[in-house]
């Protein structure tokens, strides 16, 4: 444990150190302390920046992705140099620029029950930037299970949320969310969007309320659920409560181990496409299907603004929203093949028009991101 | 007439209202008369036995009404009703 800063770090550390709620004793809590940042995405980028910057002495990063480019509009600890390489060495740069006295930790794999005690056990502090709901209810029941904070954030378009879970006697993830949605209810990151600046403030909302725990100043942000809409710059805040009957961390605790997060959250962990479906249909051969002008209806299921982006000259954009309402347009005899971005909204606009009666409709695999991939790289990805 | 904040994830079910102003004296009321003005909302809001889904939680103010009287929680007119879904986007790595 570090007893004293040197004088590089006293210099560096000046305008904490003259802080009177900081000063000397704060920056040692702050050079002592260790976090895990679960996630180098949205919310992982300035958590690292400005974690690093802060003085933390420990900081583990948990991340298994590359940089790509559909990143950068938000994940500023990339850059476009970094494009393809791991996001762990990408932002282990420029944290590391930005802070050499901290030392960093990576594990760069895919978080599970099996590892999750494993990875959390050596820090203070743990930060959920993660992206989906098993690996956020797994972060939840760990970080209970350890007795370690979690501090919370999660965006969607222009809106996001952030509350510390997990404090001797405070509310837990469950206690706010017994259950994730069922897949297919809410709209998956990829197909919703979220506006670039956004996991910007909810990420340096958990950066702030991490400082504070390890400083101990302050009020934090336990028992409180904080609503961010940046469209009507509007802060709100929720009363959170600790559920007496939360399977975790109620007085009749019903779950004592980590469990199965796929299956919990109703997401199949081997997908079923290979039983499935000799409906599918490839990009190119679709393509060879619109060359040879065969009789077949292509449906373009993505929403107006994805369709201006780019589009499969020939389709006819019918928004999943409105096809059960526009069904009329579409005639049963004609063999039909749907499209999205990836192939999952024209699944679902599959099984909708077999369920009113439809049986000649393929589902093209890949969406239009394949099409560009396979057929006309003049398509643009987004 | 309380008002009631819908949030963005299902404001495409809403005619893409944000907001919304309507009667009834409880919860119950209020939400009752939300599914009879947007029905899509209704397979969002509630399960097949007709009860709120657990990762839809509704505020009276800034008070969860599960730990007040649920769907019997009297509502004023001066109340805002916030529904708050689930949302999990962070890292986007897809």
């Amino acid at each position: 444990m570090a007893t004293e800063l040197s004088k590089e770090e006293i210099l560096r550390y000046s305008r904490h150190l003259i802080l009177p709620e900081v000063g000397m004793e704060g920056q040692l809590k702050l050079k002592n302390a260790s976090v895990l940042l679960i996630g180098a995405g949205g919310l992982g980028a300035p958590l690292g920046l400005y974690l690093a910057a802060a003085g933390i002495g420990r900081i583990g990063m948990v991340d298994f992705d590359v940089v790509d480019f559909t990143n950068l509009q938000r994940q500023v600890i990339h850059g476009t140099k970094d494009v393809g390489r791991p996001k762990l060495d990408s932002a282990f740069d420029s944290m590391k620029d930005i802070n050499p006295y901290v030392r960093l930790d990576r594990y760069e794999v895919p978080i599970t029950s099996e590892n999750a005690f494993e990875i959390l056990k050596p820090y203070d502090i743990v930060v959920d930037g993660t992206d989906n709901f098993p690996t956020r209810y797994l972060i939840n029941d760990a970080c209970v299970l350890l007795n370690k904070p979690n501090v919370y954030g999660s965006i969607f378009r222009f809106e996001g949320q952030a509350t510390i879970f997990a404090t001797e006697g405070g509310p837990c993830y469950r206690c706010l969310y017994p259950e994730p949605p069922p897949p297919g209810l809410v709209p998956s990151c990829a197909e919703g969007g979220v506006l670039g600046i956004l996991p910007g403030i909810i990420g340096l909302i958990q950066a702030t309320e991490t400082v504070k725990l390890i400083l101990g100043i302050g009020t934090p942000l336990i028992g409180r659920l904080m609503l961010y809409d940046a469209l009507g710059m509007k802060f709100r805040e929720l009363k959170l409560r600790r559920n007496p009957e939360c399977p975790i961390c109620g007085d009749d605790r019903t779950i004592h181990e980590l469990i199965d997060y796929h299956q919990f959250c109703g997401v199949p962990q081997t997908p079923v496409q290979e039983i499935a479906l000799s409906s599918d249909i490839e990009p190119s051969e679709v393509k060879a299907k619109l060359d040879r002008h065969d009789n077949f209806v292509l449906v373009d299921v993505r929403e107006p603004h994805e369709y201006q982006i780019a589009k499969i000259p020939g389709a006819t954009l019918i928004p999943l929203g409105e096809l059960p309402k526009r069904l009329s347009e579409l005639n049963p005899a004609d063999e039909i093949v749907m499209h999205c971005k990836m192939g999952g909204r024209s699944a679902k606009a599959c099984d909708l028009l077999r369920q009113n009666g439809y049986t000649k409709v393929r589902n093209m695999t890949g969406g239009i991101t394949k099409w560009s991939d396979t057929v006309d790289s003049s398509v643009p990805k987004y | 007439m309380a008002r009631i904040l819908i949030p963005t994830p299902l404001r495409q079910f809403a005619e893409k209202n944000d907001n919304v102003e309507l009667p009834g004296a409880t919860v119950g009321e209020v939400l009752s008369a939300l599914i009879t003005r947007f029905p899509d909302l209704k397979k969002n809001l509630y399960n097949d036995e007709g009860k709120l889904r657990s990762f839809v939680n509704v505020y009276l103010n800034d008070e969860d009404i599960r730990y007040m009287s649920k769907d019997a929680t009297p509502v004023a007119d001066s109340d805002t009703l916030s529904i708050v879904p689930s949302i999990a986007g962070g890292a986007y790595g897809d």
